[in-house]
């Protein structure tokens, strides 16, 4: 089980949280037409092995999004920042 | 084997006497014992036959490593399959019985299956799946009889009467075992004031103490170390309980069995306790697990661990042989030799090694032991078990070499070195490193910051060694978690005879073989599950080389035991095959848990009605007190249908949907999701995730909005009225109500950063109930006061707030049914009382309540989509909603939704059908052409399906190919799985009143 450091609510069980999604994609601009630009941005991911960063939902806690850096490889939990004070 | 209990020494009661029974027969023990050493010391020699060949199996070892002792443990409700039974308890009324033969274990007629072992060997069941027999009925009945004959214990289907329960627990040291290692452990981070949790699997503290004799130097340094635990506030002890994994940011998965050790738990007692432990360092302090030799006949009852052996002596006092061969490749069998011996045994060592240190030799001198060096046992001889051991003199590389001589024997001790227990430290993701001087894997310390392994588990040399590594370990683990004050000395480790209980100057040798080099009879590697060395041979002779494959094609390791005594002895036979070390082999990734545990313990209570909330809304205890039959939607509770005078659900939904259309009915939709949307620039968010217009949305009105997943499949719809400037009030389906919570936080704390919107989930907050019916404005208006609720004052899409019996509501006029109708929104604290209010003045209305049942007639009947449309394939043109779509700005799904696949002209759309006959269609049905081949998945299917009170039909929505320009067509409709077919005319979905002048009225 992974533990988690909330910036609001302090270390948590990852029983409190959401996988969100791949954190390294960038939502287009809602004025973007381009079709492959939306495609990228729902379907095409990388699989990286090793640092990955991730969005994860506190959803039984501050229900704040996280930005949470994990080695895929070893789960090993890095950094974890709110999502709205990472810049884009 | 004629094994019996010693008149004195062992760690055992004798003033108690325990009655238990294995197979019906009496056997008694002492407090103290296991129920292995109950059996032997009663003279229990056969307790299992074998998995695939139903051979004789006695009790090998005295641990959790035990491969063959499986017992079918207690009976009815509380049976527990394949047990150790080296690993229970001994108690008054413990019933075990042997398991997987026929009628016992001591005569059981699935022996002739020793016969078929030619078409059982390695891989025997992936072969049966290719060549001549591939799909036959042949393959179907091998199957059938191999399934049959090979086996375990029986689970049972009775629920388990038991409880158990769960234990969340945060601890600065973690100490896993209390041998000497794992007690100097735990001393050192004690001392230094560390909240410390010491894990002993066994019922004591002591680990390979308790092996020695009884009064020893161990003794009294063991009683010194447990009163100094114990008198520690910070050091919280739990005995018979098994660290089972070791998981990331240091959480262990614990399991104490808490009442285990008694015929049935206490009233109100668990019978097992699932901790979970959070800790900032651990020790693994784990010991290490004796291998046995490959010989042939090495599974014979009779045959054991000689540690083993020592263990039954010394702890147990039972003497588990009169004439005992130890056969060994290393030092650590001297000490079981020489303690047999002093028990009263005959005993002859044959030691593989033609030099050993003098010191071994001369501890022998006076008890009698008979030694042959550079001699190995190459066939244990006997039936039913051991009588006699063929020893010869062996070459270094384990072949006879001289003529084989039979030494008459009933114990047959064996001793092929140690494999250190590195189980928990290598489900961290790490892989043992092979140290040839001690010929194991041993974990490599640096490994994990967090983990310091300590004792037999590093391979430590005897006691001395352990207790240093032990206590340095836990004074380094309290520095890392800062705890003050200091350690103090290292406690002197015990002067323990031949007692460090570990394989020093090793010859590896573990498999003795006839000059050719094969080994005499059958001779096993994983004794569990009957792999024989020869299997090995052929997976490589097959090719199955690497471990991994090693261990699938041949279920090498993959018994209960999980390979703890067998693992080794498989990776050395490979090597020696592939000619390379054992380094290079490797091993196999190991997993939690440790040892087989219940699953009743990690479920803990949470099972039942427990296993999730229940959600209900304020009204329920109303529906409940009338009568109402509720169902599960999710995890809510919603009342389906109010049955009258003995009706059943078809009666009843139809008097209910009928008389809202004559009358006038109410429905609790409370579980209806509700989100508070507020700030500034709340207007464009519901801009944004809405497909429809909201910036012209005034103060006072609602609309209906539609929204899209990312990818343009439409997610949600519901109403959102604007109550303020600033504050809007969004309703969603009862199903998605978090997920278009979770959705909006996430695109405006990510994406969306710059729009002043806050969500609130305010579901809870209100209760719901909607007024349908020609009479529902006369019942509100009276009902009601400060609201006028005229056709011209409030008409469809407005709200307007109200008192109802004092209480401030808020009214939306909006139909869902089709009927003039409303939904009045109430604080949840008062959703009782105002029910309570419109039931007593709707009596001159006739108002009647209704249920889900009805709820889905009414909106069938209008076309309305659901969740059963709303299935997570379809589109807003598949669904007839792609009137409502904004051309004129960007929302969540505007472009992808436009992909070429979601707007193909053959998309299945939503339109109605009219069932021809009686019987209504049932949803999930599948749509083909009226004259037609009925194959593969037709042109469409039905989502919901209905009896229409209003047109007197059975009635259905569905999804089919050009769904709209197919109206007057007749198609079939097949229910494959109730085996029904019908035929139905393709119609608009708009049954009922389809230009809205009743809702509009």
């Amino acid at each position: 089980m992974l533990r988690i450091k909330c910036p609001i609510c302090g270390l948590r069980d990852e029983t409190e949280f959401t996988y969100g999604a791949d954190a390294i994609v960038r939502r287009p601009d809602m004025d973007e037409t381009n079709p492959q630009d939306w495609l990228n941005y729902v379907f095409y991911r990388d699989d990286p092995k090793g640092p990955h960063k991730e969005y994860w939902h506190h959803v039984q806690g501050c229900r704040q999004w996280l930005v949470l850096e994990r080695n895929t490889l070893s789960h090993e939990i890095g950094a974890c920042r709110l999502a709205r004070e990472v810049p884009k | 084997m004629t094994s019996s209990r010693l008149s004195t020494g062992g760690r055992i009661d004798r003033s108690t006497v325990l009655k238990m029974t294995f197979d019906g027969r009496s056997i008694v023990g002492h407090p103290g014992d296991t129920l292995a050493s109950a059996l032997l010391a009663n003279d229990e020699n056969v307790i299992a036959r074998s998995f695939k060949y139903h051979r004789a199996r006695g009790i090998y070892t005295a641990g959790v490593e035990e491969p063959n002792a499986l017992v079918q443990l207690r009976y009815g409700a509380r049976t527990e399959p394949n047990t150790p039974a080296t690993t229970v308890m001994a108690y008054e009324g413990l019933e075990a019985f042997g398991q997987n033969a026929w009628p016992n274990v001591r005569l059981d007629v699935g022996v002739v299956n020793q016969l078929l072992s030619p078409f059982m060997s390695a891989g025997f069941y992936y072969k049966t799946f290719v060549g001549p027999f591939k799909g036959t009925g042949f393959w179907m009945l091998c199957e059938k009889i191999i399934r049959q004959a090979a086996g375990m214990g029986r689970g049972v289907t009775l629920d388990d009467p038991d409880t158990y329960e769960k234990v969340n627990a945060f601890c600065d040291v973690l100490v896993i075992g209390s041998g000497p290692a794992g007690l100097s452990a735990a001393l050192a981070a004690g001392r230094a004031g560390a909240k410390v949790i010491l894990v002993e699997q066994d019922s004591t503290l002591g680990g390979s103490l308790l092996s020695a004799p009884v009064g020893g130097d161990g003794d009294a340094w063991l009683d010194k170390m447990k009163a100094e635990l114990t008198a520690m506030d910070n050091v919280q002890i739990l005995t018979r309980s098994t660290v089972f994994g070791a998981y990331e940011q240091n959480v262990y998965g614990v399991i104490e069995r808490v009442w285990d050790h008694v015929l049935a738990p206490p009233a109100h007692q668990p019978r097992q306790r699932y901790w979970q432990i959070r800790t900032k360092q651990a020790v693994m302090a784990t010991g290490a697990i004796e291998r046995n030799m490959v010989f042939g006949g090495n599974d014979k009852p009779g045959v054991m661990l000689a540690s083993a052996a020592r263990t039954y002596v010394n702890r147990f006092a039972v003497l588990p042989g009169r004439r005992v061969v130890v056969a060994t490749n290393n030092d650590s069998a001297y000490a079981a030799a020489l303690d047999l011996a002093n028990a009263g045994s005959s005993v002859t060592l044959v030691d593989a090694r033609t030099q050993v240190p003098e010191k071994l030799l001369d501890s022998l001198k006076a008890s009698g032991v008979k030694v042959l060096l550079g001699h190995g046992v190459l066939t244990a001889k006997g039936r039913g078990g051991v009588s006699a051991a063929t020893v010869t003199t062996i070459s270094p590389d384990g072949r006879a070499t001289g003529t084989a001589r039979h030494i008459p024997c009933d114990l047959l001790a064996v001793s092929g070195g140690w494999s250190p227990v590195v189980h928990l430290w290598s489900q961290r993701g790490n892989k043992p490193v092979f140290n040839s001087a001690k010929a194991c894997f041993v974990p490599v310390n640096s490994a994990i910051e967090t983990m310091k392994c300590a004792g037999a588990s590093m391979a430590a040399d005897g006691s001395v060694v352990a207790v240093a590594q032990g206590f340095s370990a836990g004074a380094t683990a309290a520095i890392d978690v800062k705890a003050k004050n200091s350690s103090g000395d290292a406690p002197i480790a015990p002067k323990v005879s031949h007692g460090d209980d570990w394989g020093r100057d090793l010859l590896s040798i573990n498999t003795i073989t006839d000059d050719n080099g094969k080994t005499r009879g059958k001779a096993f590697i994983d004794l569990q599950h009957d792999i024989k060395q020869s299997d090995i041979d052929l997976a490589y002779r097959e090719g199955y080389v690497s471990v991994e494959h090693l261990k699938r094609y041949t279920t090498t390791g993959m018994a209960t035991d999980q390979g703890k005594l067998s693992n080794f002895n498989a990776l050395s036979q490979m090597a020696m095959l592939q000619g390379v070390p054992i380094s290079d082999v490797g091993t196999t990734v190991f997993r939690p848990p440790y040892t087989p545990i219940a699953l009743g313990a990690i479920v803990g209570r949470e099972h039942g009605t427990h296993f999730r909330p229940t959600r209900l809304t304020p009204l329920h205890d109303w529906h409940v007190n009338n009568g109402a039959i509720v169902s599960e939607a999710g995890a809510w509770m919603r009342p389906q249908y109010y049955p009258e005078r003995g009706e059943g659900l078809r009666e009843a939904y139809i008097r209910e949907a009928s008389h809202v259309r004559k009358h006038v009915g109410m429905i609790d939709v409370s579980t209806l999701g509700k989100i508070a949307v507020q700030g500034p620039d709340s207007a464009e968010f519901l801009n944004r995730v809405y497909v429809n217009g909201w910036k012209m949305l005034p103060v006072g009105r609602l609309r209906y909005g539609v929204m899209l997943r990312e990818d343009g499949i439409v997610m949600d719809d519901g109403a959102t009225a604007r109550l303020g400037e600033h504050d809007y009030f969004m309703s969603t389906t009862t199903a998605n109500a978090a997920k278009v919570l979770a959705l909006g936080e996430h695109l405006l704390q990510t994406a969306w950063k710059d729009l002043k919107v806050h969500l609130t989930t305010i579901t809870d907050q209100w209760a719901v109930i909607a007024v349908a019916g020609p009479k529902s404005r006369d019942l509100l208006g009276a009902v009601s006061s400060g609201a006028d609720l005229s056709r011209d004052a409030l008409p469809n899409n407005h709200f307007v707030h109200g008192e109802i019996a004092g209480v401030t509501v808020r009214i939306h006029r909006m139909s869902y049914s089709g009927e003039l109708a409303y939904e009045v929104y109430i604080p949840s604290g008062f959703g009782h009382h105002v029910w309570d209010a419109l039931i007593s003045a709707g009596v001159p209305y006739n108002l009647c309540p209704y249920g889900t049942e009805a709820m889905g007639a009414l909106r069938i009947e209008k076309g309305h989509v659901a969740g059963p449309e709303l299935d997570g394939r379809t589109t807003m043109k598949d669904l007839g909603l792609e009137g409502l779509a904004s051309g004129k700005k960007p929302f969540v799904g505007s472009v992808l939704r436009n992909r070429p696949v979601l707007i193909h002209q053959s998309r299945p759309c939503l339109v109605g059908l009219e069932i021809e006959g009686d019987q209504g269609a049932q949803a999930g049905s599948l749509l083909y052409l009226d004259t037609g081949p009925t194959e593969g998945h037709g042109e469409g299917w039905v989502s919901s399906a209905t009896y229409s009170p209003a047109l007197g039909k059975n009635i259905a929505l569905s999804l089919l190919q050009n769904g709209p320009e197919r109206l007057g067509e007749t198609i079939r409709v097949v229910n494959f799985v109730g085996g029904t077919r019908q035929r139905a005319k393709v119609v608009s979905p708009h049954f009922f009143d389809p230009s809205g002048v009743r809702q509009n009225d």
